[in-house]
């Protein structure tokens, strides 16, 4: 079995516009990936198609977690497979606290019959919240209703922690955040890294990955990867800007 | 309606005082003289009037013994109580009465028949003297003329009861009709809570309900009052509930509609005094083919009072729901505050949710607002609930929860939310898979 998160030649298109276009990608796990790429070249697309968005056309390729073709199954069936996807804009759930919210996620992995151990689960997300530097008094409050961005962000990275997937896809996590949050959220996710599970971190801004350290940067640009690299390309894209990416590889995928 | 009840003169009414034996042959005349309601009728737009039949619904004998004392075990949802009726088929099961404190100070908690030969002069003064005048009057009438089961609750001046008074109406036998009354009287300066609790013994009985409560709410008197609707789907329900408050009283009603296969309810609320506040809530979840047809009537007769309406209604399958609601402020009842708002939550493209607010306003210094909103499952908030691992059905339970949280907020006993929440929750795993 393949312990990675496998994209293969995938096409994706919403209302007949192709976005993704035979976009590539392999995320072993262990490694952290970092995908740069600028706005409106499919980052966010490529993120929920991987989830099952159902809004998206897949004209063909594959999505394998470990080796697992995930694509076509519902967004909670892949959710159990070990996917996790932090999103760029978190929904706001009206009346649905983040402690029941999570509860039931969790809840939602047990065999049938089996229940949730309270105090347990109290403890854990209490300690989780400690770390993220939120209130516990949080923990009332409806899922994401009037939080800051900043709040939005920690709240994703507490659900991811709670969760414990095998592979997480951060989609622009670090914008809303200010420098402090940053560092929390940063912390977060380095305390997770291991070596049984992978980072995909997508970001337009090469500030987070001095927090959360990459093994890979892929860059992406209309649609599919165009360059990847070590840390030092990220370093690179930021002092040369997404104009260099435009010039250098526009023809390159024309 | 084929009954045998039809002459108040029959023996179980033989004892009762004129005064009773005259309203209950005028509501005899009212059910025969009017005839069953039309489509045509504005008081009925929308409702499927062509379906709805109360022939060959009959009162019943009383249950076995071991019955009522079966469905008074069941009868658990509140358990710090001031006092308990459970009633199986207008049939009396168990009575609770009150302790000698309360007795001393004057509070009478009885079954009607009893509080008819008790205090006669209270009972004539306030039993079957209101009622909701939005089209069921045919229907108030059979009630007048039949009713033998219900509690009358009366706290005299001063007098506050934390602990909620709690009445049961079962239904049990053979297409059984039932005709549960509650009769609220709170005077001056006190305070009441009362929960009225209509179920169904199984979920095949089928039943015709046809009920009313009345509240008095005297100067400054607060009174909260919860209704826990959930019949089985075999019933036909009509409830006719009016308010009506004196004041500053302070009256706040929440009900829960849960079952039914078809729920008439109505509300009419009366201001009769400067500053009273009366708050109506109320939340349906309707599913199958259910239907709920829900009409209200806020009358401010008196300046400076707030009327509060806010029904919430959650619609799955092919179900629908009817919200019909008239805010009228008479002349002169200058500086009202009168709301009314109705939202539906559609968790099915083929449920169908009816909205008809409506204002009559005569005074020219107030603040009133009506309005209905009806929306859709969010599909975005499902797909990010469903990422999380959330089966969809569970997501939907866990919105709605969200939609009626405002709502079950205002319920004071965590007990009662917390066996609302099961109720609501048993009705989703039952129904969606
Ligand atoms: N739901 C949608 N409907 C229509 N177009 C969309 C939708 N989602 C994304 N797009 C389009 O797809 C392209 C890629 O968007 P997105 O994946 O959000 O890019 P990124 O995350 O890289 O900024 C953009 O041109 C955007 O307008
Ligand atoms: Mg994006």
């Amino acid at each position: 079995m393949k312990h990675s998160l496998e994209v293969k030649n995938l096409h994706v298109s919403i209302d007949g516009q192709a976005i993704l276009k035979d976009f590539n990608l392999t995320v072993p796990k262990g490694e952290v990936h970092a995908l740069m790429g600028p706005n409106g070249t499919g980052k966010s697309t490529l993120a929920k198609v991987m989830a099952g968005h159902e809004d998206y056309t897949v004209e063909s390729g594959e999505v394998l977690l470990d080796g697992v073709n995930i694509l076509g199954q519902e967004p909670d069936e892949i959710s159990h497979a070990g996917l996790f996807l932090a999103f760029q804009y978190p929904m706001e759930i009206p009346g649905v606290s983040i402690a029941n919210f999570i509860r039931a996620a969790k809840q939602a992995r047990l065999p049938e019959g089996e229940e949730i151990n309270a105090i347990e689960y109290y403890k854990d997300l209490y300690a989780k919240m400690d770390a993220l530097k939120m209130d516990r008094k949080f923990t009332a409050r409806s899922l994401n209703e009037g939080f800051s961005g900043g709040e939005k962000k920690r709240c994703e990275i507490l659900q991811m922690a709670m969760l414990d997937p095998k592979y997480c896809v951060m989609d622009e996590t670090d914008s809303g955040l200010d420098i402090d949050a940053l560092r929390i959220v940063s912390e977060g996710v380095n305390h997770m890294r291991s070596e049984h599970r992978a980072f995909l971190v997508i970001t337009h801004y090469q500030r987070l990955l001095d927090y959360i350290v990459p093994d890979v940067v892929h860059v992406m640009f209309d649609g599919r990867i165009v360059h990847s690299g070590d840390k030092e390309l990220a370093k690179e894209l930021e002092s040369k800007g997404y104009d260099w990416v435009k010039e250098a590889f526009a023809t390159a995928s024309a | 309606m084929d009954t045998t009840l039809e002459t108040p003169t029959n023996t179980l009414y033989a004892k009762e005082p004129s005064w009773l034996a005259e309203r209950r042959s005028a509501g005899l005349d009212q059910f025969k003289n009017l005839a069953m309601p039309t489509a045509r009728a504005e008081e009925w737009r929308f409702a499927s009037v062509g379906k709805l039949s109360i022939d060959n619904f009959n009162p019943v004998a009383a249950p076995s013994s071991a019955t009522l004392d079966a469905l008074t075990e069941r009868s658990n949802l509140v358990s710090d109580r001031a006092g308990l009726m459970v009633y199986v088929d207008d049939a009396p099961a168990n009575f609770e009465c009150i302790g000698r404190e309360l007795a001393k100070q004057g509070v009478i908690y009885l079954p009607i028949s009893e509080a008819v030969e008790q205090h006669p002069e209270l009972m004539e003064k306030y039993f079957l003297q209101e009622s909701t005048e939005l089209g069921s009057q045919k229907f108030f009438g059979i009630h007048a003329a039949t009713v033998k089961a219900g509690a009358v609750l009366y706290v005299p001046k001063g007098v506050e009861i934390e602990k909620p008074f709690v009445n049961y109406y079962w239904t049990s036998g053979s297409r059984a009709a039932v005709f549960p009354h509650t009769l609220i009287i709170a005077e001056d300066n006190s305070k009441a809570s009362v929960v009225d609790i209509f179920f169904s013994e199984t979920e095949e009985n089928e039943a015709l309900n046809i009920s009313v409560s009345n509240i008095h709410a005297g100067v400054n008197a607060k009174v909260f009052r919860k209704v826990v609707q959930d019949w089985n789907e075999k019933t036909v329900s009509f409830q006719l509930d009016t308010t009506v408050a004196d004041r500053d009283a302070q009256v706040k009603n929440v009900a829960v509609n849960i079952g039914a296969q078809r729920a008439r309810f109505e509300n009419q609320t009366r201001i009769e005094g400067a500053g009273a506040d009366v708050k109506m809530y109320s939340l349906t979840v309707a599913e199958g083919a259910q239907e709920f047809d829900q009409r209200t009537f806020q009358t401010h007769n008196a300046p400076n009072a707030v009327s509060d309406l806010l029904y919430k209604n959650a619609l799955l399958d092919n179900s629908r729901t009817i919200f019909s609601g008239l805010i009228k402020v008479a002349e002169g009842s200058q500086q009202t505050d009168a709301y009314q708002t109705n939202r539906n939550l559609l968790l099915d493209p083929s449920a169908d949710a009816n909205a008809l607010p409506g204002l009559e306003i005569l005074a020219n210094d107030v603040r009133c607002s009506h309005g209905a909103t009806t929306g859709n499952v969010d599909k975005e908030e499902l797909f990010y609930m469903m990422q999380r691992g959330i089966p969809q059905r569970v997501a939907m339970q866990l919105m709605v929860f969200g939609f009626f949280e405002e709502v079950i907020e205002k319920i004071d006993s965590e007990e009662l939310v917390e066996n609302l929440r099961q109720l609501i929750h048993q009705k989703f795993s039952s129904k969606i898979s």
